[in-house]
């Protein structure tokens, strides 16, 4: 995350002295910052500079190696031995780079750093590390933690360097005592991707004095226009792109610049290196380091060759098939003919050498090194598409990349070229030459009509037309007419995200402020649906009620994979072909979503199961999808346009079918073992019960289908399963899970599960309000009814006998008694049912009882059910 | 026994002194009763058919017409008595016996009694629920669409270009299918699963047409690790108004009340300048709600802005006519918010240990 010292700031605007940075960032935030990114300092106690005297490596027994050090860290901090001298502190380092005779920071007891780290002396290493050296991450300088900070190495002149002394307050050295701020908006497209910008947004806040610092630049560049023809340029550049994308040139302005004789020894001074550290870039050489810090300034990215290795003229152009390059991170890349390249013509061969794919990274050959005394500086605007796609394809999002991506004026390419040279030139000599080369191909921007009245009618804010067009100068736009409110308005170049009237609706917005935009409600809509759709309130019935049941709601991800399918006795060939499969899946294994939410419900009861949790009983609610192999491809269309109807039907038959889902999987004990009574362990009953009651909340009548064994899903217990029906359509399953699948998952004997489609079974219920049957006063009659039946009737099938022999005089029936016995035969069981019944009308005597009764006994030994006596 | 029964009433004569020391005997044997049982059987003897009071009783009509007026008033003197003690001493040992009941029965109710289960609701999809409640008290409507979805409604219909950086792999999960290489340079099925639920918003608007006014709850997926405060499938809640005449002052009204709804009377929105492909103006929204973390203050909390032009025009609408606001909040933010949880893992993992503390989820 890129960090950026306020003092920066500074360099472009101007700021009270008092200015705090509570209300910086107050300022700011108005205008879009966001609060949470400038930080106070975070460093308190004592940081001081300190000099290794000594460094005893001291290998460890896990193969690491540490060092026992004596840091002098001045007569006010150091040690105090037995006789009462002051002697170096010990200090145990396991960075690579310590070394004896270095001068590094060292952070001694008392000291806080970010993220609460408190330093306190601590035994380590059989040693007392009395303090400790830091690594720029642990002061929050900088992201770097593959050492700790040597001073040397921190952009301080030989002079600065040797007058650093043992105790000298490295917190003001390093500028740990300034706020910083985090710049997240860096990555916004909207938001300015430069620090110069920030001051400009300052002065939209604040109205402080700013200073654009691009139009004291443009003063100094050397006018290349008008030149006599044949004038000579730095280097001859030609841009030849023949594949634009999307119809835009890869390159519409190449501007390069030299400087002769710099010093190739001079360093990047201090200040520069601790603003570049914090911004989350490495310093490297000073000729990368201006080019890196003009491009945190300005936003222009820019790039820095060798210019003795060069041959012009340089080429501008797309690679070829088979072309690789070789970057600085020393990575090769297979080029794609869609990567623009910069190249140079070595004997004569036109742009046969690739130096760099354009805006993204260097290749090695034409770079910088410590010998290079004449410079050659890239600053060109390329395509955001391009060079998006190049970072993309080749993994190297770089910073210069980022910024193109986002857009890049494409008019400050001679400006950034011209405070890159004016920084080599002050610090490291040089001679800066008079005769750019500019291959400016970049258009004129078209003019946005524009309604002054847009601002009420979009953001509700009214402002008058002044203020519109003082707004909109003061950002740099060109603002014309007016008179009648309405405007035609050209955005600057470095606003490349002004394009349309609503993108001024929201600047006006923004600077006029968002707090000053009244707040109303819109009244209720007066057309639509009110309330829930049935199908969501069902949803609701059922969560509810299984929650009730005394069940857990949960919720899982819907990734599957290989492992997942084995459990549950799936053949992976007949599964994968029918499942979603994610291209790019975050854990490799589970690539897949899922058929049935019992796949990833299991995961969860394991994962509880495995943390002690006992008698686990989980249920969720949520989709599955279905992946039809056949299913027609979906077309790509572009936006800002309403598809045709039948491109609208092409997107939706291509998706699969993505239903609702309710699974529960029970396990352990359905009662718990208590001074009550015994303990019962979960079974199919309970399943059943919890499907039971969907049903009965749902107002359904859900009946089971119980298959022969034979035809029983693989996942399911063959004998202790059966099909959920809904109006006779086929909702789900219930039963116990098949003893394979329960010792594969973990789970205990005879766990049960479930699983509903709720978007088939929602779809069998009338929505229609419940017509309520009238209530009778007449005395009932019960009686009951015991059968010695077949073994292989089922009782549902009895009792469904049994309601529709009764007729409408049935009130209620309940199986109350299931035996089996020798008496009975051991084909045959009992099944005894309690039936009520009562007349709407009448008091029912026995003659009609008995007629009923009559009726039933007839009806269940067509079954081969007969009534015991 | 009737032939018996009369001969001894035939035979008794009326005795003053007796029939007092009876009943006397009687009451006498009343106060020292302990029980219903021998309260009972005192009663039998001393009151009953074949008791001294009753013989004495039957007896007076044998007496000259001048002793029956001063028997018949002893008589009911006696039996009021023996009335008045027995009916005194019934009160007492009946609430001695049913008190002596009662203690027999007293049990420790201290005693643990949960034989089933209790169980409990996520506290996510019940968020979603009341969120939903939101949106339904104002007369909006719940839209739902699907989570694998097609990149032209999750990203095209947007706003977003096909070389837009949140399309990039490393943001979004595509899926698998057999068509030609597309603009980013692998093969891909034009279907995502989809990144935020504002892919339901056009299909809404070219389903129902205008006036909209929807809330879409629901599921998304980013490439994003599981880490504290990142988990690669979560949810959000999208709302969309497409109207004539609505303005960002009716965003900032609903984004006031969504704040009261979720955090309490106390708590209020505000709008930060911020850019997303679909809206134009943006903002960020913050939230401020007194039981923040740390002290009460801003907080991040959603996106929102007014409806992109591009995007009216994906659905068929006339950006002069119609304006719209759009808004987003995460539902695991707003969670882990509202309910000081500091990290993801315990809201995403199912541990039942973590939802029951929220009983019916809330």
């Amino acid at each position: 995350m890129p960090m950026v010292d306020i003092d920066w700031l500074k360099d472009h605007v101007e700021v009270p002295e008092d200015l705090t940075y509570e209300q910086l960032a107050k300022d700011l935030v108005k205008v879009g910052l966001e609060e949470e990114e400038i930080h106070a300092s975070q460093v308190t106690g004592s940081i001081v500079v300190g000099y290794v005297v000594d460094a005893t490596p001291e290998p460890q027994k896990n193969g690491k190696i540490i060092n026992w050090c004596h840091v002098d860290v001045g007569e006010q901090y150091n040690a105090v031995d037995e006789d009462g001298n002051k002697v170096p502190r010990g200090i145990i380092c396991g960075a690579p780079n310590m070394a004896a005779g270095e001068k590094v920071v060292v952070t001694l007891p008392g000291a806080v750093l970010p993220g609460d780290f408190k330093i306190e002396p601590r035994k380590t290493y059989g040693h007392i590390s009395d303090g400790m050296c830091a690594s720029e991450r642990e002061l929050g300088l900088g992201d770097s933690h593959d050492g700790i900070i040597l001073l040397r190495e921190y952009g301080f002149s030989e002079a600065e360097y040797e007058a650093l002394k043992p105790g000298d307050d490295a917190m003001h050295l390093l500028h740990l005592d300034q706020p910083f701020w985090r710049l997240t908006s860096l990555l916004i497209v909207d938001m300015p991707s430069h620090i110069a910008a920030w001051p400009g947004e300052y002065h939209h806040s604040t109205g402080a004095a700013y200073t654009d610092p691009v139009i004291a630049l443009n003063e100094q560049t050397p006018v290349v226009t008008g030149l006599e023809p044949g004038t000579p340029t730095d280097i001859e550049v030609s841009i030849e792109d023949n594949a634009p994308i999307h119809g835009v040139p890869g390159c519409d302005r190449y501007y390069a610049r030299v400087i002769r004789g710099v010093d190739a020894s001079a360093h990047t001074p201090n200040a520069m290196r601790r603003r570049l550290t914090r911004a989350g870039m490495r310093s490297l050489s000073l000729a990368v380091d201006v080019t890196n810090y003009v491009m945190l300034d300005l936003g222009q990215p820019m790039h820095a060759f060798d210019l003795d290795k060069l041959e012009g003229p340089i080429v501008v152009r797309r690679a070829n098939e088979g072309e690789t390059l070789t970057t600085l991170d020393g990575k090769d890349h297979k080029l794609d003919p869609e990567d623009l390249v910069i190249t140079d013509s070595p004997n004569g061969e036109h742009g046969s050498r690739i130096l760099a794919i354009a805006g993204v990274m260097g290749g090695l050959y034409g770079e910088v090194t410590e010998e290079t005394t004449n410079i050659l500086l890239e600053s060109a605007h390329f395509d955001q598409v391009t060079v998006a796609r190049s970072a993309r394809r080749h993994k190297i999002p770089s910073e210069a990349s980022r910024r193109f991506e986002r857009g890049v004026d494409t008019q400050l390419q001679p400006a950034a070229a011209q405070m890159a040279v004016n920084l080599l030139e002050q610090l490291a000599g040089g001679t800066p030459s008079e005769h750019p080369t500019d291959i400016n191909m970049t258009s004129r921007r078209l003019p946005i009509h524009f309604k002054a009245n847009e601002v009420s009618r979009v953001a509700g804010l009214d402002v008058d037309v002044n203020t519109v067009s003082n707004i909109l100068s003061d950002i740099g736009c060109t603002v014309a007419g007016g008179g009648n409110g309405e405007f035609s308005i050209t955005a600057p170049t470095w606003r490349p995200d002004l394009n349309e009237p609503c993108d001024l609706v929201e600047e006006i917005a923004r600077l006029v402020g968002y707090d000053e935009i009244p707040v109303t409600v819109p009244p209720a809509p007066v057309h639509g649906h009110v309330g829930l759709t049935p199908e969501q309130a069902y949803r609701r019935r059922v969560a509810q009620e299984l929650a009730e049941f005394g069940m857990d709601e949960t919720l899982s991800y819907p990734f599957v994979g290989d492992e997942d399918f084995k459990a549950f006795g799936y053949d992976k060939d007949e599964v994968a072909p029918i499942s979603v499969e994610v291209a790019n899946p975050l854990a490799g294994d589970r690539p897949y979503l899922r058929r049935s939410i019992l796949l990833t419900l299991a995961q969860t009861v394991q994962r509880n199961l495995r943390r002690g949790v006992e008698n686990v009983s989980l249920y969720e609610l949520g989709h599955v999808y279905l992946w039809d192999p056949q299913a027609p491809a979906i077309p790509a269309l572009p936006g800002g346009v309403r598809p045709t109807d039948e491109q609208l039907k092409a997107l939706d038959a291509g998706l699969p079918e993505q239903p609702m889902h309710v699974a529960g999987i029970l396990t352990g004990l359905a009662e718990q073992t208590g001074w009550l009574g015994d303990q019962r362990a979960v079974d199919w009953s309970d399943a059943v019960e919890a499907v039971n009651r969907i049903g009965e909340r749902l107002g359904a009548s859900l009946k089971l289908d119980q298959p022969q064994s034979e035809n029983v899903p693989v996942q399911w217990h063959p004998g202790r399963a059966a099909k959920v029906l809904s109006a006779g359509v086929e909702v789900g399953m219930v039963g116990e899970l098949h003893p394979r699948v329960n010792e594969a998952l973990g789970l205990p004997e005879h766990s049960a599960a479930f699983e509903l489609n709720l978007s088939a079974l929602f779809s069998t219920l009338d929505a229609k309000p419940v017509q309520a049957k009238a209530i009778s006063t007449f005395p009932l009659v019960r009686q009951d009814l015991a059968f010695t039946a077949p073994k292989s009737l089922s009782a549902e099938a009895l009792k469904q006998a049994i309601v529709e022999a009764s007729g409408d005089m049935l009130e209620h029936i309940e199986l109350f008694d299931v035996f089996e016995g020798e008496q009975l035969g051991e084909a045959n069981r009992s099944l005894a049912f309690a039936v009520t019944f009562r007349a709407q009308d009448k008091t029912l005597d026995s003659q009609d009882t008995e007629a009923i009764r009559a009726a039933i006994v007839q009806r269940a030994e067509t079954l081969g059910a007969t009534l015991r006596a | 026994m009737k032939t018996e029964r009369l001969l001894v009433a035939q035979s008794a004569v009326f005795d003053a002194q007796a029939v007092s020391a009876a009943v006397s005997e009687g009451i006498e044997l009343i106060e020292k009763a302990s029980s219903m049982e021998a309260l009972k059987s005192i009663r039998t003897r001393y009151a009953g058919a074949d008791s001294a009071m009753t013989q004495a009783s039957k007896a007076i009509g044998a007496l000259p017409a001048d002793q029956k007026k001063d028997a018949g008033k002893l008589m009911g003197k006696l039996r009021a008595e023996f009335g008045r003690a027995f009916a005194a001493k019934e009160e007492q040992v009946k609430a001695a016996e049913e008190a002596a009941a009662l203690a027999a029965q007293t049990v420790d109710m201290t005693m643990p009694v949960h034989r089933k289960p209790l169980g409990s609701r996520h506290p996510l999809p019940k968020l979603l629920e009341n969120v939903e409640d939101f949106f339904i008290s104002m007369g909006w409507q719940i839209s739902e669409g699907p989570e694998v979805e097609s990149e032209w409604y999750d990203f095209d219909a947007l706003n977003f270009g096909p070389d837009h950086p949140a399309r990039q792999m490393q943001d979004t999960f595509y899926v698998k299918g057999n068509q030609a290489k597309d603009a980013a340079g692998f093969v891909g099925s034009n279907m995502v699963l989809r990144t935020q639920t504002s892919s339901d918003q056009v299909r809404a608007l070219l389903t129902h047409g205008v006036p909209l006014y929807i809330a879409s709850p629901g599921r998304v997926f980013r490439t994003d690790e599981l880490d504290a405060t990142h988990t690669p499938v979560f949810h959000q809640c999208e709302a969309l108004a497409v109207d004539k005449n609505l303005t960002m002052a009716d965003l900032k009204g609903v984004l006031d009340k969504l704040a009261v709804a979720m955090f309490g009377p106390e708590a209020k929105s505000r709008l930060r300048p911020s850019y997303f492909p679909f809206t134009e103006p943006s903002a960020e929204l913050d939230l401020w709600f007194p039981d923040k973390k740390g002290g009460p203050g801003w907080i991040e909390w959603g996106g929102c802005g007014m409806v992109n032009p591009n995007v009216l025009k994906s659905a068929g609408l006339d950006p002069e006519e119609y304006t719209g606001f759009a808004f987003g909040v995460g539902m695991e933010r707003t969670l882990l918010l509202r309910h000081d949880i500091n990290d993801m893992h315990d809201l995403v993992e199912g541990d039942v240990r973590f939802s029951k503390q929220f009983v019916m989820g809330e």
